[in-house]
């Protein structure tokens, strides 16, 4: 678990608040649906689905955001020391506003396998976070395929079982690399939550 | 095994809870189950990072994006992006938005009835220095009704999203200015439990930056998650 604090910090944290409902004036310059070009190593993959409140009804003034490691499961940043290969011109980062009908879809890779603090490898994931009028702070959860193994990720072990479906994609036969997921702040399959 | 120190929670009482009643939109928006502590690995320790290339060089500068200076008090917003141990925060992307000088979004679902000014878009962005400083220049916005409840106000603010080095240490948040009668009324300012955590949120009238016969200057320093002192597993 995350230690409690072992340092007394000298500044108290900023606190968050919401993007309210005119954060496309500021936020909209940096979307990026499309996070890889054809040329792009690894399964090209979409993950699309929708934003819904407690009821269930679409948050069309959402915006979300997605980080995640490349095919060989390195991230793009200067402290991810694992001996990976990078793949050129992926970052892994992703964002986007909802739209009307609190729909989202990313175009990007399956990631590989990133390890945990401990060295156990954790199932491909993709990092989320959720903001919107309404959301004093963003959510912060992740996504998960349906083919991976799920048996030793050290998250999914934090997760009652019962709710661990809300973390992972579905897929159809039609479309194998088309994955469904969607974001419910309540409601029977209300998605699972992390602090981090 | 991971060689990085974890972030630590963010300071006791400075962050509001989801559901802020005050704040009608959160009953409906805010999770009705827990949130899960996790803790942290490569996936939260690492984050995007933007390079300096990605804004432009007048990106910082809201008063300049049209042929024509919109109205209303110039001012100049700048700071220091720090972590909770006053470690600076570098070459982090900062982004702002915000209303016009008379209240008003240049936003499609912005109804109130207040002039758009063809010369003020309202959105900045910039990246920190190698010592976390950052600045912008632009004009201060009015208040607006909004209808959370009758009469209601927000206070002037803007808006502000930071990335810091790690998706971890992600914070959109408000800036607000000294003196302000409309705070004391606000929900979503009030809904910060911790008073000195609110009154982070409020930038500070600052002669230094003030530049004589051009804009007042306000200062507005932003504080991300620390981390640990050591690292979680060695």
């Amino acid at each position: 678990m995350t230690k409690p604090a072992t340092t007394i910090s000298q500044h108290i944290t900023t606190p968050s608040q919401t993007v309210g409902p005119y954060l496309h004036i500021g936020l909209d310059w940096l979307t990026t649906s499309n996070l890889v070009i054809p040329e792009t190593e690894g399964l090209h993959i979409v993950l699309q689905g929708c934003l819904l409140d407690v009821d269930g009804q679409p948050i069309p003034d959402g915006m979300i955001e997605i980080w995640q490691a490349n095919a060989h499961g390195k991230y793009a940043h200067t402290d991810d020391h694992q001996v990976k290969t990078l793949t050129q011109n992926f970052m892994g980062f992703g964002r986007l506003s909802t739209d009307e009908q609190g729909g989202f879809r990313f175009s990007t890779i399956k990631p590989g396998p990133v390890p945990h603090h401990d060295g156990s490898i954790q199932a491909s994931h993709i990092m989320v976070q959720v903001f919107a009028r309404g959301l004093i702070k963003q959510l912060v959860t992740r996504v998960y395929f349906p083919d991976g193994d799920h048996s030793h990720d050290l998250v999914l072990k934090h997760v009652p079982v019962e709710r661990r479906h809300t973390l992972v994609a579905s897929t159809t036969k039609d479309n194998p690399n088309v994955f469904h997921w969607n974001i419910a702040l309540g409601g029977e399959n209300e998605t699972v939550f992390f602090t981090i | 095994m991971s060689d990085l120190a974890s972030f630590r929670l963010p300071t006791l009482g400075s962050q509001p809870d989801y559901l802020t009643p005050a704040y009608t939109s959160t009953v409906k928006r805010s999770p009705t189950q827990s949130l899960i502590l996790l803790p942290q690995s490569l996936s939260e320790l690492t984050g995007p990072v933007f390079g300096h290339e990605r804004v432009g060089k007048l990106d910082h500068d809201l008063t300049k994006q049209h042929a024509g200076e919109p109205l209303g008090e110039r001012i100049i917003v700048a700071g220091r992006v720090m972590d909770e141990d006053g470690k600076p925060v570098p070459n982090t992307l900062v982004e702002v938005w915000q209303a016009n000088a008379a209240g008003r979004y240049q936003h499609k679902r912005d109804t109130h009835d207040a002039p758009l000014d063809p010369h003020f878009t309202g959105t900045g962005r910039t990246m920190t220095d190698e010592d976390g400083n950052y600045r912008f220049l632009t004009i201060r916005p009015g208040a607006y009704p909004w209808r959370n409840h009758v009469n209601a106000w927000r206070p002037a603010h803007i808006h502000f999203s930071l990335f810091g080095h790690a998706f971890a240490t992600r914070l959109v948040t408000q800036m607000y200015f000294p003196g302000d009668p409309l705070l004391a009324l606000d929900p979503i300012y009030n809904s910060v439990p911790d008073m000195r955590a609110r009154e982070r949120m409020i930038s500070t009238f600052e002669l230094a930056l003030t530049e004589p016969e051009f804009a007042l200057g306000f200062r507005f320093d932003i504080v991300l998650r620390g981390r640990d002192a050591t690292p979680m597993e060695k």
